[in-house]
């Protein structure tokens, strides 16, 4: 990583996500100069935060091991983090682009050695843990944090503790006077890898996300499953902590519905897959997982997945979309009630725990694209109008994991034509 | 010009708590006498800029040429401790050691112990490495060769010409269009997912050739496939019988698919009239240009059933298991050429699941507007004739149901046509070998299917992955295929559309001009696309056993007419995995090799039986064990300091000398952690740990030939995220080696 300063030639990649990681270092690979920007104190995105992949439930750590060695290696690489891009004004081959960095706090001369950690007493949710739990409010992100260096939430400076995380490091890199940068760049083209958001549980009113405590999102059962989460991998029940049994998963929480988000996010039904094997994982034989669902949607070799879930007597399918849930006022426990449309039954089902299989979204906070970006009809990122910008990953469309790279190694190459024209034109 | 002579330093960071709790004045006292550094010097704070510039200044101004540093994990301050005119070792003082060894005075002594076998193992490895010079190729070629015209293929072959590369393209038909050309239109690929649109393929096909950059070769194929990235020697055979030769950097394969043959599906009516495929339809669709569909026989087709997953999704065995994702989406579309004709045409899709993923559902809510009928029901018999009947079971209302129809269309699966099957191609070819008559015609026969004939001793296409797709194994990498230079996109790849099978083809062309430039500078490709070592080979001491050319994961390594094996430096991974496997060690590459490792497990000192401290050699994969570890490190759990932790490439790099010669020294135990085997393997060089586990279950007899019980050698699959459980396993596998008591070599070593 060194300091280049970028020209029209370089390629700004903009998320740190697994999108914008492969983008950048596909470009940076085939010799372009690249600037790869994070909002957040660190790269790895949402994957970072999944507990295993499907379908080989192997880990997103693993890969992004590989990738941050790939990064470390590649000096055409400059990683940015805590910045976001204000503005971004010009046109294909020549943009100027307008970046906000965030103060960390913390210098380069961190070596994560963890003293102002435990110097600090305050504490703050835990993001890597979706605010399941807290952590320091001197913090490494996560075990595989890029870069390596700690973070101190805004929350702490100038109080005591702040000074006192400052006293604990022996190496002058508590810097609290650090203040927000702007930092205007050239850039020839931009990959927009701004990831996607899961789809607010509490708009989907009749499933009480935001009354009942037992009904949680996919996402924050992926962390309860996680041995490094929150409950170190034990699925309890938020409501009074005992392990939950009975597990509902709820598909299509927001997808496929003009009301909420009119597209399929595609994933859901994989992760769901994925899911009820975590709690046989975590359960044994006692594990009970329901699917409720529209239509199982795996597509390829992913239908291998599929029939391998089907065989296991302790999962079962109904072909219904949940009407509402409500409450067993004396256990929490929720109550699906609905119609199984498979010879239509009525049925009131009551469950230990449901997880809401929730769609995606294109992330939107800290995210400003530019007038030029051409969005569809769910606000995902189809190119631009001056044919110099890119969606990668799923802020082009709700992708999983393999398809993101796919998308995103394809990104790289349009960006790389781009930057090869402006050269060309250029010379000539 | 003779090369400056070398010069080694070690720096010693005290920074980090180290100099609290070890004694420094040891550690540099073990680099001089023990690691004959020439210059050594410790700084309270290595990585910061004053320590990176008196180590700069030493390799400027003092001539130094190696280093040793001793500090953290090499995982940590990478890019500050990033010296690249030398050769580089890091002792792992932090993470592996002061961070997991228990707090306290009654640990020092094995505590400043382990530190002082971690300078002692870096000074040995730093001398036995070489920087890498790398092998620049001016006349590498960075020419892209696309084997396929259809959408992926021309679309591959316009990105590599937008971004200014040659391309190469091979199409086996008369024309460009591949399947579009079959085909009246396509599903959108943008906003507002509403309508069918036209393929676009003719004017890609004229865009293509009419590039002054791209050459395209019609009636032709690909003879043979020979050479590696930057220079594979491509023979293109042509219809006239002519051969034409091109020097490619990299290849692009887009070979595309077939439709699955409806008559192997007669329950369902495949072969009666009135009964299509998808492609039949749009064959119909195109005759009727807009107008009224009409049968083979002429009749206006007034209702139409197409039956989803038609031979797909079948657990019986008997047609395709899997789910080729573009059927849906494409009944939706053909049922949509009948109603934007004539809304009143009956049109019903009968599916199981309707899986339009994305935005196909605004394409599904488009067709449901127009007034296509959705039926979840799953037929059991389609009769045709002049009036078809389609018998199925309707899931909803829970009964058996008949409906007529003019004409039926069965979404049948896409099958790829990825160019033989390797373990088929090897046994015939064995087989033919030793004059079998009927493997000799097999033999034939395959390669006539062969997309890429390529001369690799492992076989002449691309490694498949499942049911006849070359596609990657790997999550995080899709276009990761086993062939180095060589990329697979579209349908071959694993089953999609057109939107995908276009986007597909971008990426893969991506993947092959980096292939194509990293070749011509020297260096690998993914993952260790930074390394400039190859494996190089004394061939004067070589058995020609094959091992190396038959364990090479990547087909890297052929046999020359003398037997020998020959390695092909830019198809190569720099795995080790033939560093692994030669049995007479005469495989090194520049900065790794069995004695980079080797002289770093002689170098520990291993006390003797009365001491009662057991030494213990781990040999961990680098890209997840050795994480772990660190892990474990950053979260400060511990482990026994009796360990000495090596990280290897990966497991399959594993020479077994390095494990007897441990044993043979009086070590009293080897723990080898690699990467999980088996179908969802998670090693990235394939096989590595594969391999690894395959020999060390042969190492048994050499133990018990040495007198050593063959539990003085185990080996465990460690993930990365097992930080706690790699400490566990530490812990207890020290304890059981206290139980056995101390290995009956020590003292012979």
């Amino acid at each position: 990583m060194t300091a280049s300063i970028a020209t029209n030639q370089t390629i700004l990649v903009v998320g740190g996500g697994i999108a914008g990681m492969t983008a950048a270092l596909e470009a940076a690979e085939c010799g372009k100069q690249v600037i790869l920007v994070e909002k957040s104190p660190t790269l790895g995105g949402r994957t970072s935060m999944l507990y295993r992949y499907f379908p080989k439930m192997c880990f997103p750590t693993c890969g992004l091991e590989i990738n941050l060695r790939r990064l470390r290696g590649n000096p055409n690489v400059r990683v940015m983090s805590m910045t976001e891009v204000a503005a971004v004004t010009g046109s294909r081959g020549d943009y100027n682009v307008t970046l906000k960095v965030q103060p960390r706090f913390i210098n380069e001369n961190c070596t994560a050695c963890g003293d102002c950690g435990k110097a600090v007493s305050a504490e703050v949710p835990n993001v890597a843990n979706y605010g399941l739990d807290k952590i320091k409010a001197a913090y490494l992100p996560h075990g595989m944090a890029y870069p390596q260096r700690y973070v101190i939430d805004p929350s702490i400076v100038g109080t005591p503790d702040g000074e006192a995380a400052k006293a604990a490091c022996k190496f002058d890199a508590v810097d609290l006077g650090m203040q927000e940068e702007t930092i205007e760049i050239k850039a020839g083209s931009v990959v927009w890898a701004t990831g996607w958001r899961p789809y607010d549980a509490n708009k989907i009113q009749p499933y009480g996300y935001d009354r009942y405590a037992n009904v949680i999102t996919s996402l924050e059962f992926e962390r309860l499953c996680d041995p490094q989460g929150p409950t170190g991998g034990k699925v309890l029940r938020p409501s009074d902590g005992k392990e939950a049994k009975n597990i509902a998963f709820i598909q299509c929480a927001g997808s496929r519905d003009e009301n909420h988000l009119r597209h399929c996010s595609r994933i859901c039904c994989m992760a769901t897959l994925k899911q009820t094997q975590y709690v046989r994982e975590a359960a044994g034989e006692d594990a009970k997982s329901t699917v409720y669902y529209i239509d199982i949607r795996v597509i390829d070799r992913l239908e291998d997945f599929y029939q391998n879930v089907q065989k296991d007597p302790n999962v079962s399918f109904v072909k219904s979309k949940v009407a509402r849930i409500a409450l067993n006022e004396e256990n929490n426990s929720p109550i699906l009630h609905g119609v199984d449309t498979e010879g239509y039954h009525r049925y009131a089902t009551e469950h230990d725990l449901v997880v809401l299989a929730v769609g995606m979204e294109p992330e939107v906070v800290g995210v400003q694209l530019p007038e030029d970006i051409v969005l569809d009809s769910s606000n995902f990122i189809e190119g631009s109008k001056s044919g110099g910008m890119f969606g990668a990953g799923s802020a082009a469309s709700p992708l999983d994991v393999n398809r993101a790279v796919q998308s995103a190694t394809a990104a790289a190459m349009r960006s790389v034509q781009v930057i090869h024209k402006t050269a060309s034109t250029e010379a000539a | 010009m003779n090369a400056p002579a070398n010069k080694f330093a070690a720096y010693i960071c005290s920074g980090c708590g180290l100099g609290d709790v070890l004694k420094v004045a040891g550690l540099e006292k073990v680099a001089k006498t023990e690691g004959k550094m020439a210059v050594i010097k410790t700084h309270p704070f290595l990585c910061n800029a004053e320590g990176v510039k008196m180590i700069q200044d030493d390799i400027a101004n003092d001539g130094v040429t190696h280093l040793c540093i001793a500090a953290c994990s090499r995982r940590a301050k990478t890019e500050a401790f990033s010296f690249p005119t030398v050769a580089v070792a890091r002792a792992n003082l932090r993470e592996g050691v002061t961070w997991i060894v228990a707090e306290g005075a009654d640990h020092d002594e094995v505590r400043q112990e382990m530190a002082e076998d971690y300078i002692r193992m870096a000074c040995a490895e730093v001398k036995k490495l070489i920087l890498p010079a790398g092998n620049k190729k001016e006349s590498s070629s960075k020419k892209i060769l696309v084997v396929g015209g259809g959408m992926s293929g021309m679309t591959a072959a316009q990105a590599a010409a937008d971004a200014g590369y040659e391309v190469v393209l091979v199409e086996k038909t008369g024309a460009l269009g591949g399947f579009a050309n079959q085909m009246w239109k396509r599903m959108p690929f943008n906003a507002p997912h509403a309508e069918a649109q036209p393929t676009g393929a003719v004017e890609l096909a004229a865009q293509v050739s009419a590039n002054p950059k791209i050459k395209v070769y019609l009636n032709s194929t690909v003879a043979e496939t020979a050479g590696a990235p930057g220079r594979f020697a491509i023979k293109i055979a042509q219809e006239s019988g002519s051969i034409s030769e091109e020097l490619c950097g990299a290849i692009v394969q887009a070979s595309g698919f077939s439709t699955y043959d409806i008559a192997k599906l007669p329950e369902l009516g495949g072969g009666q009239q009135n009964v299509v495929d998808q492609a039949g339809l749009e064959a119909l669709a195109k005759a009727a240009n807009g107008g009224p569909i009409k049968r083979a026989d002429g009749k206006e087709v007034s209702s139409v059933v197409f039956v989803q997953c038609a031979g797909q999704r079948d657990d019986s065995g008997t047609h395709l298991p899997y789910c080729s994702g573009h059927c849906c989406g494409t009944s939706i579309k053909q049922a949509m050429y009948f109603k934007d004709q004539n809304p009143d045409i009956d049109t019903v899709v009968m599916y199981d699941d309707l899986r339009v993923p994305g935005m196909g559902e605004d394409f599904y809510r488009s067709a449901q507007t127009k007034g296509v009928i959705f039926t979840k029901g799953k037929a059991s018999k389609v009769t045709g004739g002049d009036s078809c009947n389609v018998t199925f079971k309707d899931l909803i209302l829970n009964e058996e149901n008949t409906i007529p129809a003019d004409l039926v269309v069965l979404a049948t699966g896409q099958v790829p046509n990825a160019g033989v099957e390797l373990d088929e191609w090897n046994a015939t070819a064995t087989a033919a070998d030793s004059g079998d008559a009927a493997a000799i015609e097999k033999k034939t026969a395959l390669q006539k299917i062969s997309v890429l004939n390529m001369n690799y001793r492992q076989g002449p296409d691309l490694p498949q992955l499942k049911y006849g797709f070359a596609d990657s194994h790997f999550i995080c990498f899709p276009y990761e295929t086993r062939r180095t230079g060589i990329y697979a996109a579209g349908p071959m790849r694993r089953p999609m559309d057109m939107h995908q099978a276009t986007e597909d083809a971008v990426g893969a062309t991506m993947k092959a001009i980096q292939a194509a430039e990293n070749a011509s500078l020297g260096r690998a490709a993914h993952p260790r696309a930074w390394d400039l070592s190859f494996p190089k080979a004394r061939l004067e001491g070589c058995t020609q056993c094959k091992r190396c050319t038959v364990e090479c994961p990547f087909g890297a390594i052929d046999e020359d007419e003398k037997r020998f094996p020959l390695f092909n430096e830019e198809r190569c991974r720099r795995c080790g995995t033939c560093m692994g496997a030669c049995p007479v060690r005469v495989i090194s590459f520049e900065n790794y090799s069995c004695d980079s490792v080797g002289m770093q497990v002689k170098a520990v000192n291993v006390p003797d039986e009365e001491d009662e401290k057991p030494r213990i050699l781990i040999l961990a994969c680098e890209n997840d064990a050795y994480p772990a570890l660190d892990m474990a490190g950053m979260q400060r759990l511990t482990y026994s300091a009796f360990v000495r932790v090596i990280p290897v490439r990966c497991l399959g790099s594993v020479n077994t000398v390095w494990i007897t010669d441990a044993l043979g020294a009086g070590y009293d135990g080897v723990m080898m952690m690699g990467c999980q085997k088996g179908d969802n393997y998670q090693c990235h060089f394939v096989k590595g740990s594969e391999m690894a586990y395959y020999r060390l279950s042969k190492i048994g007899d050499t133990l018990k030939g040495m007198g050593l019980e063959p539990e003085r050698m185990q080996t465990y699959e460690i993930a990365i995220t097992d930080a706690a459980r790699v400490a566990k396993l530490i812990n207890e596998y020290v304890e059981q080696l206290n139980e056995m008591g101390p290995s009956p070599m020590k003292g012979f070593g």
